[in-house]
């Protein structure tokens, strides 16, 4: 089995707020990230998938074919957006690094899956920063 | 889907790789320039990643800012800035390579109570990593340092 990884940014704005919480909860829980004006990040999603390459073409899958995935699917949806307000995935759940990766799995996976012969999505890696990170993996890896 | 978090910290220290046992050819056969006397330094870089379920509260694993103080309360507090071999007691009697290095600060991390702690990876320099995971029983890493800090 061979794993291929694609590269993407996107910068987004969000805050954390539950409405749950007091003021002061969600201050202490929170922190800067309390803020409700909000504030931004520079994610780095790292895509990969895994599968033997066709023998017709050598390839897993075709790069311009996950890039217009990507495109679609990621960057048209979450590129200069505020996650809170902008994606209704999102919609009642907190929007850390966390609840984003697992929402950017349901997406990619049913996208990128018909697309594949031998093979299927292996893992996502999200920056937030570059010393903050999330894995997502399927169950069991 | 499994998800883990991951945060990075860095810290520089010094070491110096020998065996008091042994001749300082031997030693310089073996540790190469790590064996130089006076020792030496690194910046180290420190990746810790945790595991579990999202607190659908708070959308997190873990909270950064309980994972940041207990990493600096239990391993930057003494380790930045530090010689390994003479102020890190773990290292009294062991050699403190990178692998070792990996094994003390596991050991030191793995009674983090919010989340699982699943991987430490250091960075000795930007070319030579290493790193320790956690076995998928109960540990018996874990099992050891529990056992030595209840009756210390």
């Amino acid at each position: 089995m061979i794993k291929l990884t694609r590269k993407l940014e996107f910068s987004a704005a969000h805050f954390y707020h539950n409405p749950k919480f007091s003021a002061e909860e969600n201050r202490r829980i929170f922190g800067k990230c309390n803020n409700r004006h909000g504030h931004g990040h520079n994610y780095v999603l790292e895509v990969t998938v895994a599968g033997e390459p066709d023998p017709q073409t050598g390839m897993i899958l075709d790069l311009n074919e996950l890039k217009e995935i990507l495109d679609r699917e990621v960057t048209a949806r979450f590129d200069h957006r505020h996650l809170n307000y902008d994606v209704s995935e999102l919609a009642g759940k907190i929007p850390t690094c966390e609840e984003l990766v697992a929402v950017l799995w349901r997406i990619l996976e049913p996208a990128i899956a018909p697309r594949i012969h031998h093979g299927r999505l292996d893992h996502l890696r999200l920056y937030e920063s570059p010393d903050l990170f999330v894995d997502c993996s399927r169950n069991g890896q | 889907m499994k998800l883990s978090l991951t945060r990075r910290y860095s810290f520089p220290a010094s070491h110096r790789l020998s065996r008091a046992e042994w001749s300082d050819a031997e030693n310089h056969r073996v540790f190469g320039k790590c064996a130089n006397a006076h020792g030496h330094g690194h910046n180290y870089a420190l990746e810790v990643t945790v595991t579990g379920s999202i607190n659908p509260a708070t959308g997190m694993i873990a909270n950064l800012t309980d994972l940041d103080s207990f990493v600096r309360a239990r391993v930057l507090d003494d380790f930045d800035h530090s010689n390994l071999n003479e102020q890190i007691p773990e290292f009294r009697d062991t050699i403190p390579t990178t692998e070792n290095l990996c094994r003390v600060i596991f050991r030191r991390l793995s009674r983090f109570s919010h989340a699982r702690i699943e991987r430490v990876r250091i960075e000795e320099t930007a070319k030579n990593s290493f790193e320790y995971v956690a076995e998928t029983a109960p540990s018996r890493e874990t099992a050891e340092y529990e056992f030595q800090e209840e009756h210390s």
